[in-house]
């Protein structure tokens, strides 16, 4: 891929070109979608934004996203533009605000091209959940992008835009940019403020980008991230800058010897081969252990499902979204959502309702958030020993479309490495790391303790 | 315990989704499926361990009660599927 970096764009555009030809080639890109990753496509309202950029410009404003453009997904709000989380509940809604992490970007100078696939409100690992239909891998389309942020892993995998924008609950950023070929951040619970992302599990949740290289990660993050008086998590912690000098030698690189077992024998290879060049580029190999982290899928679809079932009663059909018919309220509530949710959706907002009503709350939501302290405590004793963890991001490539769509726990299974990472905070990318022997792409998952992002995007810098 | 039928039908209520009759014993048997894995945090012991709920440590945060920009009423109206010119129109719900 010899598409320009957002950093290339946006240089040029400072300089004094025009952002027309970049934003054009995006455009077209998008328009021409053939992985079904794109399902809006907003050329008027990007060439407007495209135009004001070069005014500013012009009149010597120099921003760090000139004319980049970009592409979110449909979880978050932009005002004026249809926000659905590609589920038929939010059919027609559009979004009468726009987040602060996408109003931080254009401020900058991006320019917001298209909105992305995703599955039906981010319930999903292959976006197969999505009222759109799946997205197809770009580098095999019989293959799931994984998911749920599959649209805005595909169109940077692509080459249709140099960043884009996901979410990240339970590895919804990180697996599919390890199945599709790029590279993706979590940040740090707290870093990007959440207001405006239509919420999935408010404790888990962060908005992330997706890049082809860990410098333009960086760019996107740097200029979303920091305090937001409309998100009350939001972390007051400045962002640093990308450290300079060598991020390898001396670095100490935690690895669970666990995490080999089980793995498609390439993904191991791609494991064994990333160790081998961070011992030879001065990185020391140190055994660690995560005593808890193989509850966390089970952990994760407590928590996480409960909170969802709680986020979801928003969508009632009364003020935004699907209304049905019916004699009273709760016939319209019931009969609203029975049409508009999909099945996955469904199922999730059973499961965190049962896990959370009369007689099984202490059995599964409190026992879940005291294993999810314990979750916490591994990471910071690991910490202590390491500087990061090294580990694949997903145990094995891209599976085909339909594969486990009949099968929910063994979809749940496949989020098996990127899960403690949303119970503990801490910040968590994929990087590319070679491909498997059909030419699939393998992610290599580095995780480091809270607000440790810049660093870790160093690292993956070093090693790309 | 395998999750019954009727229990699919109360969380159903809960949940205020309506789920034909057809789809309960399909329901029942994906939720069992899950809730059995889920069982396993059964054998964590943690007596004496602090449920988390914010990774952070925050307990309340809290900004000034001052009045700040909000949205306009005729742009929450406009989203909403049956409206008036400033209310959601709902089936009456008091019986008087």
């Amino acid at each position: 891929m010899s598409r320009p970096t957002a950093r290339a764009i946006a240089a040029a555009v400072n300089a004094g070109g025009s952002t027309r030809p970049a934003v054009e080639t995006a455009l077209a890109a998008c328009a021409g979608d053939q992985l079904n990753a794109v399902i809006r496509v907003h050329r008027e309202r990007a060439l407007t934004t495209a135009d004001r950029v070069d005014a500013r410009v012009r009149a010597g404003e120099r921003l760090p996203l000139a004319g980049v453009p970009i592409a979110v997904k449909d979880n978050l709000c932009v005002e004026g533009l249809p926000a659905t989380c590609c589920s038929r509940m939010l059919e027609g809604y559009v979004a009468p605000y726009t987040a602060t992490a996408v109003a931080r970007l254009e401020a900058a100078g991006a320019v917001i091209v298209a909105q992305t696939n995703m599955d039906e409100f981010a319930f999903g690992s292959s976006n197969e959940t999505s009222c759109y239909g799946p997205v197809k891998n770009p580098v095999d389309p019989t293959r799931i992008p994984g998911g749920s942020s599959g649209g805005s892993a595909a169109v940077v995998a692509a080459g249709y835009v140099p960043v884009s924008l996901g979410s990240d609950t339970g590895g919804s950023i990180r697996q599919p940019a390890s199945l599709c070929g790029c590279l993706g951040i979590k940040p740090t619970y707290g870093r990007v403020s959440r207001y405006g992302l239509i919420a999935f599990g408010s404790s888990l949740d962060q908005i992330g980008p997706f890049a082809t290289d860990a410098a333009d990660a960086a760019l996107v993050l740097q200029t979303m991230a920091g305090l937001d008086p409309l998100d009350g998590t939001s972390a007051p912690h400045a962002v640093e800058a990308l450290p300079g000098g060598d991020a390898l030698r001396g670095l100490r690189v935690g690895f669970v010897p666990g995490h080999a077992e089980g793995l498609q024998p390439a993904v191991r290879a791609a494991l064994d081969a990333t160790k081998a060049r961070l011992q030879a580029a001065g990185a020391v190999l140190v055994p660690i252990e995560l005593p808890h982290e193989r509850y966390a899928v089970a952990t994760y679809y407590v928590i996480g499902t409960g909170e969802a079932s709680s986020n979801l009663s928003r969508m009632d059909g009364i003020r935004f979204g699907h209304r049905a018919e019916g004699a009273d309220l709760r016939a319209i509530y019931a009969a609203s959502r029975a049409q508009g949710f999909g099945t996955e959706a469904k199922r999730r907002i059973m499961l965190g309702t049962y896990v959370l009503s009369a007689g099984y709350y202490d059995a599964y939501y409190k026992k879940a958030q005291q294993v999810r302290r314990l979750i916490c405590r591994d990471y910071e004793t690991a910490f202590a020993a390491c500087d990061v963890i090294l580990g694949p991001t997903s145990p094995t490539t891209a599976f085909k479309l339909g594969e486990k769509l009949s099968d929910p726990l063994q979809m749940y299974l496949s989020d098996i490495f990127t899960i403690a990472s949303n119970l503990a905070g801490t910040p968590s990318l994929s990087l590319p790391a070679g491909r498997d022997e059909q030419g699939l792409p393998i992610g290599m998952q580095l995780q480091g303790p809270m607000f440790s992002d810049a660093r870790l995007l160093a690292v993956a810098q070093a090693l790309a | 315990m395998p999750i019954t039928e009727q229990q699919v039908r109360h969380v159903a209520k809960l949940a205020l989704l309506d789920l034909p009759d057809a789809e309960l014993s399909a329901t029942a048997r994906q939720l069992d499926a899950i809730v059995g894995y889920v069982e396993q945090l059964s054998q964590v012991d943690t007596t004496g361990v602090e449920p988390i709920a914010n990774v952070a440590g925050l307990v309340n945060v809290l900004r000034a009660d001052e009045p700040g920009a909000m949205l306009p009423t005729a742009a929450a109206m406009a989203i909403a599927p049956k409206h008036s010119a400033d209310a959601y129109l709902v089936p009456k719900v008091v019986e008087r």
